[in-house]
């Protein structure tokens, strides 16, 4: 089961800022450029793309040794992006043989957190990545990163925005044409999320961000709408919300796709997302796995 | 600086740029004004677990425990708790207890007790019973007001007239609450012209207060935005209170877009309780751990100790065999997260 959809969408600020670029010394110039970004920022995006990481963030803990068959083994649909994880050179090499069109590289913005995880520093990972991220060049391979830990990390507690906007900016410079800001154990509010997207989003721009919010604390959808009122229009989520968080027992994970869409669907946010479709898809992998859903709209059954 | 035009973001880092054009900083600082959000500096609680929340629970409540909740919940900081109900016990018998439990809590001075009142016979009951202030409960829905209070919404209005009228000249405060301010379970969406209509009438009554009511939880963020905007051209946003269901997932949301809007009073339930009656299975009051949490992540003062609040959620679950609701409660599992968290958020 792999149900990536995704649409293409440009921050609407974007490119008709971008032939203003060689005013800068003008300051009326630059103050008409600050009035037109505060009244873009003001505004919800028409569009928002949806990444569904319910298969390979969602069931990471479940089971992964047959990535290559169910590479292999999926439909994949004209218009739907399929990318998968990989950690290193080796990984990229064997997911291109199995067939994959797009990649994926995972950083922490903590010390503490690479090393425990994927046992380097920071450093060491993105020149690891940076392998990774040449050959997918040279093999026209389009690469999205991933920045863990942005509003806090389970071992070293708060972690600095500037550090978060250090190790984005990396991400991006080599060459991920998108960086997704992971809350890795959902602690984030709304105040850190306004905080931590200010200090990104003057490395990286916008429109190549994307929110990666857990729930853990009930604190994602407020935290999702905070950073579309920030002007980011890419959310990852996951279907019934799979994947619980390992750092805390008991406690719930990824945001529920069903819940990201109800809420943007209700905001008038177009998503190309079929919501009761999607249901399905979170009713099929709850009975296989045995266990309740994660999602709100899900559990709810009012008819209005 | 994420309007900065993105040429200039590749060629340069924001560091290398205010040192090159120190000017720029003070341009910058005006659009971080304009894009961040004004938030009240402090957010009142009204806690609704003992009576919207209890009142929902299938199994009758011992009154002792009830009274243990509240007691525990008045050593918080939460400065209102909303105790009881006195509606007839033929149509609310888990609130049945209600002169007993208001007599023999401990009322802290530094706590408000409203109790439910939704007609003259209730609200006498109750100031017998030794109550302070008083709520009436009116509906959006004219469908939603037949169903549960047996009368239409002006029939309504002309009962809760009475009460606001005898309560003010025993200067009893009265708290108004409107229902399906954002969706009825029976008429499908709510015209925001229509819950302002309801809510100025009770607040030109005399009710110090509105409490916007999300019955079913539908609301989102678009939804809670635009009745926010009706209703406040007929009540000022310091009159107003949200209070929303996590029917969907959305409660957070909707609230944070309720402060942005200027709203500065919520209504809550420690761990959540009280599902949903018109949605099986599903949850309905937001839970107050998960609400603190964000407001005081957001550097908002409430004057509540969370992890009170936790105890008091943990108390109430243990005595009625049943699993929090709140997501705070449920990841506080780990003690050495938990304490890191602590860290982040104070």
């Amino acid at each position: 089961m792999a149900a990536v959809m995704r649409f293409v969408n440009r921050s609407s600020f974007g490119s008709r800022m971008g032939h203003q670029c060689l005013s800068l010394s003008r300051p009326a110039v630059v103050a008409k450029l600050v009035q037109d970004g505060a009244s873009a920022g003001k505004t919800l995006p028409e569009r928002v793309k949806i990444v569904e990481v319910g298969p390979r963030d969602g069931l990471q803990n479940e089971k992964m040794a047959d990535q290559v068959e169910v590479m292999m083994g999926i439909h994949r649909r004209p218009g739907v992006s399929y990318p998968v994880l990989t950690p290193n050179l080796k990984g990229f090499l064997a997911a291109v043989k199995a067939g994959a069109a797009e990649v994926a590289i995972f950083g922490a913005a903590s010390e503490l957190f690479s090393k425990k995880n994927i046992n380097c520093s920071v450093d060491e990972s993105l020149q690891r990545f940076e392998e990774v991220t040449k050959a997918a060049k040279e093999a026209g391979v389009p690469v999205r990163g991933y920045v863990s830990c942005v509003l806090g990390c389970p071992y070293e507690g708060k972690v600095s925005p500037d550090k978060v906007a250090q190790v984005a900016k990396r991400l991006y410079s080599m060459g991920c044409y998108e960086i997704s800001l992971g809350d890795t154990i959902g602690v984030g509010t709304p105040g850190g999320m306004t905080e931590m997207l200010q200090a990104v989003s003057r490395e990286v721009p916008v429109n190549a961000l994307a929110v990666h919010c857990h729930d853990t604390y009930g604190q994602a959808l407020a935290n999702i709408l905070i950073a579309l009122q920030m002007g980011i229009s890419v959310v990852d989520s996951s279907v019934a919300g799979l994947g619980g968080c390992p750092y805390a027992q008991g406690a719930s994970g990824n945001v529920a796709t069903e819940d990201v869409v109800y809420m943007l669907h209700g905001l008038g946010i177009q998503t190309g997302v079929d919501l009761p479709k999607l249901m399905d898809a979170g009713a099929f992998i709850c009975r296989s796995l045995n266990k309740k859903t994660s999602s709100k709209v899900a559990q709810a059954t009012c008819k209005l | 600086m994420g309007n900065f035009p993105t040429t200039v973001k590749h060629c340069l880092s924001y560091e290398e740029l205010i040192q090159d054009y120190p000017w720029l900083a003070r341009w910058l600082q005006e659009e971080k004004r304009a894009l961040t959000h004004e938030y009240p500096e402090y957010v009142k609680i009204v806690e609704v677990g003992p009576r919207d929340g209890l009142q929902n629970e299938k199994e009758m409540v011992p009154t002792g425990v009830k009274i243990q909740l509240i007691d525990m919940l008045s050593e918080t900081g939460l400065p209102v708790i909303e105790a009881t109900s006195f509606v007839s016990s033929k149509w609310v018998p888990q609130m049945a207890d209600h002169t007993e439990v208001l007599q023999a809590i401990h009322r802290s001075s530094h706590v408000r007790y409203p109790v439910l009142t939704p007609n003259m016979h209730g609200f006498q009951d109750a100031v017998a019973a030794g109550a302070t202030e008083v709520a009436v409960f009116g509906s959006a829905s004219e469908t939603f007001s037949r169903k549960n209070i047996n009368c239409s919404i002006d029939e309504s209005i002309l009962r809760f007239e009475e009460v606001i009228c005898t309560a003010k000249q025993r200067q009893i405060p009265v708290r108004g609450y409107v229902s399906c301010a954002l969706g009825c379970p029976y008429e499908g969406p709510i015209e925001s012209t229509k819950v302002a209509e309801v809510v100025k009438r009770l607040y030109e009554l005399g009710c110090y207060e509105v409490s916007l009511g999300d019955t079913i939880g539908v609301g989102t963020p678009g939804s809670m935005a635009k009745m926010l905007h009706s209703v406040m051209k007929e009540v000022p946003s310091s009159a107003l209170a949200v209070h929303c269901h996590d029917t969907y997932g959305q409660a957070l949301a909707n609230i944070l877009t309720a402060l942005q809007m200027g709203i500065c009073t919520v209504d809550s339930s420690v761990a959540g309780l009280g599902g949903c009656p018109y949605a099986q299975g599903a949850s309905g009051n937001v839970s107050t751990e998960d609400v603190l949490y964000m407001l005081h992540g957001m550097g908002i003062k409430t004057g509540v100790d969370l992890s009170k609040v936790i105890e008091a959620g943990d108390f109430i679950c243990k005595a009625l065999n049943r699993k929090t609701n709140s997501k705070v409660a449920q990841a506080r599992g780990d003690y050495s997260v938990h304490c890191r968290m602590k860290k982040i958020n104070t």
